[in-house]
């Protein structure tokens, strides 16, 4: 039951600077923690978030074991056009998720 | 013996007495105990990470289950209308049963009876979803629990548990959070224990947790025996706190450190 939870701005001024917000549902299982039996619980995180504007990348950022259940991914994009951003997570296990968001520039 | 267990009767009735409790001014909730990001992280839906599992939720009370075939929606509709207000009135008194029982057992008793599914396990994603997304039609609306006359004799015992002193600490819930809710614990602040925000995400959980996993983590926490999920004693504790919580408004889902 992966979920993704996005907030971008509907509406935007050409140039603008906008906050966009990404939420991932993800156990990110660092795969150093072992059972009571002494097992180890295999690694099961997202590895890489890209987001593209109209086909063309414009943030990517590679995760660790480190980063904490749900990972919450903000960044700034200046818009200079309307269009739509698409996000895309990918991870262990075959883990691929995708969401999008619109924005109409003025 | 006679002798000592009178005194240690005296010792008992003091300890009860010396437990003030909040007076309703004093009230506050957890959250405003927090710091400005953790709050922040709270009050945002895009930012809070209980709201994956109310997304969850919303998928699953369209889900047909069971040998009934039928979906939470085919009976109560859209959520948004039909569980307004239903989580502040949680642990209600069940007829079945003949005494309380929480918004998890709730769920499961319609999964049993009318969709004639297996129950979902405490703590499982897909319970947590289902009372997260009917806690969520509740935020806002002030908690009324405990109304019900039937429910008075199991209040009383939840407060007797809530004063009772337990576990190799020997402590109740009483001696921090009616006592010493204004200090600090380890640097956390201790907070007053009402229980606004269940099903809650807890950052050290990493997950979404309801008000019994919290209970049980407190009960640990003084180096007492937990009692099990789904047991008496933990609705009977959170049917007390719920109504010694009368009146502050539902936060659903919340997000606490």
């Amino acid at each position: 039951m992966a979920s993704a939870l996005i907030n971008v701005p509907p509406k935007a001024k050409r140039g603008d600077i906008v906050e966009i917000k990404t939420l991932m549902s993800h156990i990110m299982e660092t795969g150093y923690r072992h059972t009571a039996s002494g097992e180890v619980v295999p690694r099961d995180i997202i590895t890489s978030f890209t987001c593209r504007f109209n086909g063309n990348e414009i943030f990517h950022a590679d995760l660790f074991p480190a980063i904490a259940a749900n990972p919450f991914i903000t960044f700034f994009a200046t818009v200079t056009e309307s269009g739509k951003f698409e996000f895309e997570w990918v991870g262990d296990n075959g883990f691929s998720e995708t969401a999008s968001a619109s924005i109409s520039v003025e | 013996m006679r002798c000592f267990g009178a005194i240690a009767a005296v010792v008992l009735v003091a300890g009860a007495v010396s437990a003030a409790e909040i007076p309703p001014g004093d009230r506050r909730s957890g959250y405003s105990f927090m710091t400005a990001d953790t709050k922040a992280m709270q009050d945002e839906d895009t930012a809070n990470p209980g709201m994956l599992w109310v997304l969850d939720g919303e998928t699953l009370w369209k889900r047909k289950a069971g040998a009934a075939g039928k979906a939470c929606a085919d009976c109560h509709g859209d959520a948004r209308a039909s569980m307004k207000g239903v989580a502040a009135r949680y642990p209600a008194f069940d007829k079945e049963a003949a005494r309380p029982i929480d918004l998890e057992q709730r769920i499961n008793s319609c999964r049993v009876n009318q969709q004639q599914a297996t129950p979902l396990p405490f703590e499982g994603r897909e319970l947590l979803a289902l009372t997260a997304i009917i806690a969520r039609q509740s935020q806002g609306v002030p908690i009324e629990a405990g109304a019900d006359p039937q429910l008075t004799p199991f209040i009383a015992k939840g407060r007797e548990l809530y004063l009772q002193r337990q576990g190799q600490l020997n402590l109740g819930c009483a001696n921090c959070h009616d006592d010493n809710w204004d200090k600090r614990l380890a640097g956390s602040a201790i907070t007053q224990g009402h229980p606004t925000g269940y099903p809650l995400y807890r950052l050290e959980w990493q997950s979404l947790g309801s008000l019994q996993r919290r209970l049980r983590a407190c009960i640990t926490g003084i180096r007492a025996q937990a009692y099990d999920y789904g047991s008496p004693e933990l609705v009977e504790l959170e049917l007390y706190l719920m109504s010694r919580a009368r009146g502050m408004p539902i936060e659903a889902p919340a997000v606490r450190p």
